[in-house]
């Protein structure tokens, strides 16, 4: 052959490769920060459920009221400790199978052997009946629906596991299936027809896991992917402004909190942890930092939580003058270097705080400044998140800086339990607890009054803005970019799902 | 021959020392860091909003990893000798099939790499040495110490923002089609091009100036023959030795670029297993990433016994 014609021909074959053929069906190309780290449901299961391949049996709108999911409906005995959930009639699994209510219960068993959300929920025994699933709690426990909407219960086929209980593959329920897979970074799935539901009018997606901020900015700006998931705050401006993209934000229930550690002697004092409150400049921490002043959290819960948010509550405050006398009342006294002292000991603390999300060690570093104004020196020490936990339970954690969800379900409650119980919470109160918030908590879970119910969660949240155990700094935006050339784009703030299935290409 | 025999003969050995040292050296490196294991191969597992001391305490009972030290280190090194790997802790498949996957994006990346390096910097540095000391040569140099001193990622992220973002012609990220390789290639090569187009000036001009080169002009070769015969045989052998050297630079580079431009290599895997603290993943990455450092040495040997008859002659 002709060298000139080889190397055409090699051209070409590059060329083919690069571009994807115009006959080919068209990818919707989604990039996010989360690796996919296992097939467990409980590890990656997230990811499979908002990319609509699995599916829990009740799913919530984004305000957190349950819907019907793998579930058709519900009913509760009236006594609210006997749960039937009715399955959808029809149903099959990828691998076409039909679901069985035995596969559900398998499931959910699974998952409550596990540490996480349903492991806390007074569950006295689940059965298998024709098309349903019955459920019975020892108490009432008016929230269990939005425990079946975590994605630790989605529900897989008997073909998905091994002989030794082990997920495998992931044959699931849901409107899209996976075709490929290559753990930890990506993921392509396609359109499921055997599904209960409405078609999806997208017919393939992808999934990259992409950690790095900018290289995310770049993939939207480029038009690289089509969904952008968790836009660091300093690419939104810029991405704002592209011609290719619109950028969707919206407030989610998510605190980012300072956890004190009430138990150390130097914050056993409540006037101590107000002063700490009151140093920080929540304002100046959300205007500079996070480039969004709405997100200045002014209690725990923001307003897009209206159950909740507690207008008349005090808001949180920026006030060093006021901290630095609640600290002298305190019996804190200016020391060498500007430094407090006490009996001779230094206002010295440690704040831990981790990497994962890129904004925390920049706010971290302001928040120390910010002490060190009222004579709190603060080193910060930056790790992994599961350095948090480990410091709650060998005492050593002083203060700490991270993101909570508000919403482990789609219902508080279940953070709340996990949180502030008698004992307080690996990432809640540390050192602090107090007998009437856990008797309103516990009360919540079984009232079914309406009335009653936003008695208990006023008093709850109303308890926990007094006692300076955990203090919001700011609440969280989150910002999608989506491609202009997709159309019918909605973001669930609850992070259940992408919802592909109700996207369509605009071009 | 035998030079030959031998200097891969000792490879061999170094490998395994390698193996050895590399696998022990991480183990310790890991018990030392500050942090309780368990918690962050849960973060790992289970993400901020899952990790708990119960879910810790799981991992513990799961992993042994309440076992003395000399136990878990003494199992990973007998499971070595069989030549197993182990388990990633963090997503529970086979080490060895992990970096099975990733192996071939790594040599994939790193091969193009060297390619495009070797495609820039020595003849940008023939130029240098042909315009030694005008305007070019300093341009050549600064342009050189510039990359040379930006670490990668800067590199790669203005890359990324000239051809993915500006021009739109180049993938920004992952690994799909050919194109995808270019940035992540072009920014290891930039670095490897800047240090051995200098060399490569500074050997072209010493070479050009030698007698024996002298000596050829005088007998009459032409400058052609001259080059071919006498200059590039004997500049190519110490280019192609400090290419050796460059190559811990570009293992290095590898971990850095692969991750910002979340290439499924090894590198990238490396980095992500030490946030977890996942040991076996860590020593399997970083073994792998020394032989490739020692497998990648012995051939540049090996390319310099080829050029260079006498190198083989001297290990004699």
């Amino acid at each position: 052959m002709n060298p000139i014609v080889r190397l055409a021909a090699a051209f070409g074959l590059l060329l083919a490769f690069t571009c994807p053929a115009a006959a080919e069906t068209r990818t919707l190309r989604i990039a996010s920060p989360w690796e996919i780290t296992g097939l467990d449901p409980a590890r990656s299961g997230y990811i499979f459920a908002r990319m609509q391949v699995a599916e829990t049996l009740v799913t919530a709108d984004g305000a957190g009221r349950p819907l019907p999911g793998l579930a058709r409906s519900w009913s509760v005995s009236p006594d609210g400790s006997s749960w039937t959930f009715e399955l959808r009639p029809g149903a099959v699994f990828h691998d076409g199978t039909p679901v069985t209510a035995q596969a559900v219960v398998h499931a959910l068993e699974r998952a409550r052997s596990r540490p996480g959300p349903l492991a806390g929920v007074p569950i006295a025994r689940m059965r298998a009946e024709a098309g349903a699933v019955t459920i019975r709690t020892e108490r009432p426990f008016v929230s269990l629906p939005a425990f079946l909407a975590h994605y630790e219960t989605i529900v897989l086929a008997p073909s998905a596991y091994d002989d030794a209980g082990a997920v495998v593959a992931m044959v699931a329920t849901g409107p899209f299936r996976v075709e490929t897979l290559q753990p930890p970074l990506s993921l392509t799935t396609v359109r499921f027809d055997g599904w209960w539901g409405e078609p999806p009018a997208i017919e393939r997606a992808s999934y990259l896991a992409v950690p790095r901020g900018e290289t995310r900015a770049a993939m939207a700006e480029s038009g690289q992917a089509e969904l952008v998931f968790v836009l660091a705050p300093e690419t939104v401006d810029r991405l704002r402004r592209s011609p290719r993209v619109v950028v969707h934000s919206q407030p989610i229930p998510r605190s980012r909190v300072l956890k004190l550690n009430a138990g150390h002697p130097f914050l056993a004092d409540p006037r101590v942890r107000e002063a700490i409150s009151l140093a920080i400049d929540r304002e100046g921490i959300a205007a500079a930092i996070l480039r969004s002043p709405a997100s200045t959290a002014t209690q725990l819960y923001p307003p897009s939580l209206p159950d909740w948010h507690v207008p008349g509550l005090p808001p949180l405050a920026h006030d060093p003058g006021r901290a630095g006398r609640l600290l002298a009342e305190a019996g804190w006294a200016p020391g060498p270097g500007g430094i407090l002292v006490k009996d001779g000991a230094p206002f010295r603390l440690t704040l831990r705080t981790a990497s994962e999300r890129p904004e925390q060690p920049p706010m971290a570093a302001a928040i120390q400044a910010q002490l060190r104004e009222v004579g709190i020196d603060v080193t910060v020490a930056i790790a992994n998140s599961g350095d948090i936990p480990a410091g709650h339970r060998d005492g050593t954690l002083e203060l700490a800086l991270f993101a909570r969800t508000l919403m482990l379900v789609p219902d508080p409650l279940a953070t709340l339990l996990q949180d502030y119980g008698p004992s307080g919470g690996d990432w809640g109160a540390m050192g602090w607890s107090d007998p009437a918030l856990v008797e309103a908590l516990h009360r919540l879970g079984g009232e079914t009054d309406p009335q009653a119910r936003a008695r208990l969660r006023a008093e709850v949240a109303t308890i926990l803005h007094g006692a300076h155990a955990v203090l919001p700094v700011a609440w969280f935006d989150y910002h999608v970019a989506a491609s202009r050339r997709l159309a019918g784009v909605s973001v669930d703030p609850l992070e259940l799902s992408y919802r592909l299935g109700g996207m369509r290409w605009a071009d | 021959m035998g030079g030959l025999t031998r200097a891969l003969g000792g490879r061999l050995v170094q490998a395994a020392l390698v193996a050895l040292l590399v696998g022990i050296a991480c183990f310790a490196m890991v018990e030392f860091l500050p942090g309780d294991q368990a918690y962050r191969i849960a973060a790992g597992r289970y993400g901020e909003d899952l990790v708990s001391t119960a879910a810790a305490d799981a991992v513990r009972l799961e992993l042994g990893l309440d076992r003395p030290w000399w136990e878990r280190l003494g199992a990973w090194l007998a499971a070595l000798a069989r030549l197993d790997l182990g388990v990633s802790l963090v997503t529970g498949e086979r080490v060895a099939h992990e970096i099975g996957h990733q192996l071939g994006h790594t040599l994939l990346l790193s091969l193009a790499a060297l390619a495009l390096s070797v495609l820039l910097g020595p003849p940008l540095g023939v130029l240098a040495a042909a315009r030694a000391g005008t305007a070019w040569d300093l341009a050549g140099m600064s342009a050189a110490a510039a990359l040379r001193a930006l670490p990668a990622f800067a590199v790669g992220v203005a890359l990324t923002w000239i051809f993915a973002v500006r021009l739109g012609l180049l993938p920004a990220a992952g690994a799909e089609g050919p194109a995808a390789a270019v940035l992540p290639a072009l920014t290891l090569a930039l670095g490897l091009a800047a240090a051995s187009s200098r060399v490569t000036r500074d050997v072209a001009l010493s070479v050009m100036r030698s007698p024996w080169v002298a000596f050829a002009r005088t007998k009459g070769l032409g400058e052609a023959a001259v080059v071919r015969r006498h200059a590039l045989r004997n500049a190519a052998a110490p280019v192609t030795a400090y290419l050796g050297i460059q190559l811990a630079w570009l293992v290095e580079g590898v971990v850095v670029v692969e991750s910002v431009f979340v290439w499924p290599g090894i590198g990238h895997a490396l980095v992500h297993a030490v946030v977890a603290r996942d040991v076996p993943m860590i020593q399997g990455t970083a073994l792998v990433l020394g032989l490739l450092f020692v497998l990648l040495n012995a051939l540049v040997d090996l390319l310099c016994i080829l050029i260079d008859p006498r190198a083989g002659e001297r290990r004699r």
